[in-house]
């Protein structure tokens, strides 16, 4: 056999998926045609008004772009493409909020650290990863110190945190903080212990009844009612602790759907061997809960991710809060467009990256051969 | 020939709420003793050996073992759990771990044994049972023969002085029954004291020391094996004897 005759095996081969999948009957050429048609027109409507006639940092008269009346849309009726600039122009307010700028390496620290605070817990099969495993629990004093301050640094007060830092401090906090909550709560939930039992029934079935938006305002109004007096925790802590309670209420009830899928037998026979109820728990029922939660855990995941641009409401400038000001902004006013397909490029990048692990994960996790 | 007894069970009463599962079950298992324990679904002979290491809790009676008594108290339960050994119909293997995770996981955990001389234990058992080439698979990559071997190595890897079935064989497809058999019948000529719950009559017939045949919750008869085959004295168990011979 030469190399021409895999080409044309392979060629075959595209050719018989072809034939078999898009045009098997008229009906069938008739559908993949016109959705054929369809996706390019979207698709080149889209690709020009954000690529090919959209104006980045100058308009088409070469001129630097400063306010909104320099897009080439404004000058010229007719064009359409979109007018970057704005991001541009507003990307410190994106990423950092109102975090003085030139203490903005903080906060561009913070993101670096993350990556290398995740990856161990993650990934199981990385070298070091026992270091990356420390790092983890060491990473959220790092984060801390260095976005809000102390000793050595300047103190940045949490109002002026805000865009990417807010979306991504609440939700990696967030999502951090209630994981483990909702594994007591879904342990707790099945105990035999009748009062635990009924406090883990009580908050999670009371959290998951209360609209997101209403245990904002709660803990906004409300938290300081409830602590003494002098003290006043500042108020994206205040939204912290509501989207914390929040996640775990659901990811507890995620938990609780793989621990009931758990047969009884694998309960018997760790019994049996000798294994505490901790053991248990640990060796046995929840890596096997777990996996079989990962699904709609990764649901609850990316539902709050996206959920804390609610904080907008109680006046933190998360990503869409920082958006909408932007747009607010007389000399940029106008450019709907440009600042929601941004806003929701980011929200998707990171909501796409969790679905794909959680795929990931599954296929890992996977024993049996079927 | 001195005997000493391990298992003592005195007027051993159960209910699931209005059901009457055991009903003053009395018996007493010497050690290296091997009791077959047959009679038809529902008459509580699983019950009864789950009893014995405390998966089900009796309502009353008393049940001592090795000279513990089986109470609420957690302390006693896990004393006998590390020297009962159970093999269940289900196999029960831990699906997420591999064969030889599987084995050396309570060895590791309650015996607190490092993991190399864990693995160590895990293999010589594995090899006992024949199926060393298997360590590294996941129980779902195993036929169900294979599966309930790793079981009873995992039991045994625990070095318990008494072993309970629990029905071993009746999940399994007929041509996979003998290697688990084997594998019991070699246990029970080392010298094990055994608790079998089964229908495997030829196996009684090898290894039993005792019979007994229970019917609705009660211990119906109690005889040695050329007794409670030739001989049978009770109706019941005449007719049940009847039909699982002669199906």
């Amino acid at each position: 056999m030469t190399s021409l005759g895999i080409q044309n095996i392979s060629r075959n081969k595209y050719y018989n998926w072809i034939i078999k999948n898009l045009f098997s009957s008229w009906t069938n050429s008739l559908i993949t045609i016109v959705a054929l048609i369809f996706l390019y027109e979207i698709g080149s409507f889209f690709l020009n008004w954000a690529v090919f006639s959209a104006d980045f940092r100058v308009n088409f008269n070469g001129e630097a772009i400063v306010d909104r009346t320099y897009c080439s849309k404004n000058i010229m009726p007719g064009e359409y493409g979109a007018c970057w600039a704005i991001i541009y122009a507003r990307w410190n307010q994106f990423m950092y909020g109102l975090y003085p700028i030139e203490e903005a390496w903080r906060v561009n620290f913070v993101y670096a650290l993350l990556p290398l605070a995740i990856i161990g817990i993650l990934f199981d099969k990385i070298p070091f990863r026992k270091y990356f495993i420390y790092f983890t629990f060491i990473f959220p004093f790092i984060a801390y110190f260095m976005l809000y301050g102390g000793p050595g640094l300047s103190v940045v007060g949490t109002n002026k945190w805000g865009g990417l830092l807010v979306t991504l401090f609440l939700g990696v906090t967030g999502i951090g903080l209630a994981f483990p909550l909702s594994i007591i709560l879904a342990l707790g939930r099945r105990s035999k212990m009748p009062i635990i039992k009924s406090l883990c029934v009580v908050f999670i079935e009371f959290i998951r009844g209360v609209p997101l938006i209403t245990l904002l305002f709660t803990a906004n109004v409300m938290l300081p009612l409830f602590l003494p007096d002098g003290v006043n925790p500042d108020n994206l802590l205040r939204a912290l602790v509501a989207v914390t309670l929040f996640q775990s209420a659901y990811m507890a009830e995620a938990i609780r759907g793989g621990l009931q899928a758990i047969p009884k037998g694998q309960i018997e026979a760790a019994q049996s061997l000798g294994l505490n109820y901790w053991q248990t728990t640990r060796k046995i029922i929840l890596p096997q809960a777990l996996k079989i939660a990962i699904p709609p855990i990764v649901n609850t995941c990316i539902g709050l991710f996206k959920d804390t641009s609610l904080v907008l409401i109680i006046g933190l400038f998360d990503l869409l809060g920082i958006g909408r000001a932007a747009l607010a902004d007389m000399t940029w006013t106008k450019l709907y467009y440009e600042v929601y397909v941004f806003i929701s490029l980011v929200f998707f990048l990171f909501c796409f990256g969790m679905s794909r692990y959680s795929l990931y994960l599954e296929k890992k996790l996977k024993t049996d051969n079927s | 020939m001195s005997t000493e007894q391990v298992i003592q069970l005195d007027k051993v009463n159960k209910w699931y709420d209005d059901f009457h599962v055991l009903k003053d079950i009395d018996l007493i298992v010497e050690k290296g003793q091997k009791i077959v324990i047959c009679g038809p679904s529902g008459s509580g002979k699983s019950t009864m050996i789950r009893c014995i290491n405390r998966l089900e809790a009796h309502q009353n009676g008393t049940i001592i073992v090795h000279g513990t008594e089986l109470t609420n108290d957690l302390k006693n339960i896990d004393i006998i759990r590390k020297n009962v050994g159970m093999v269940f119909q289900q196999f029960n293997l831990f699906p997420h771990l591999s064969v030889i995770d599987n084995i050396s996981l309570a060895p590791i955990w309650v015996k607190k044994m490092p993991k190399g001389e864990a693995e160590e234990v895990a293999m010589a058992y594995l090899e006992k049972v024949k199926i060393p080439e298997q360590a590294q698979k996941f129980p779902g990559q195993l036929s169900g023969g294979q599966q309930q071997r790793v079981a009873i190595a995992r039991s045994l890897a625990m070095n318990p002085d008494i072993m309970l079935f629990d029905e071993p064989t009746s999940a399994l497809d007929p041509e996979m029954i003998k290697e688990v058999l084997d594998v019991m019948i070699q246990l029970a000529e080392e010298g094990m004291t055994m608790l079998v719950v089964t229908h495997e009559m030829g196996f009684a017939k090898t290894v039993a020391d005792q019979m007994i045949f229970m019917d609705e919750g009660r211990i119906v008869e109690q005889a040695k094996p050329e007794d409670f085959f030739n001989n049978p004295k009770s109706d019941r168990t005449k007719l049940f004897l009847s039909q699982i011979l002669n199906h």
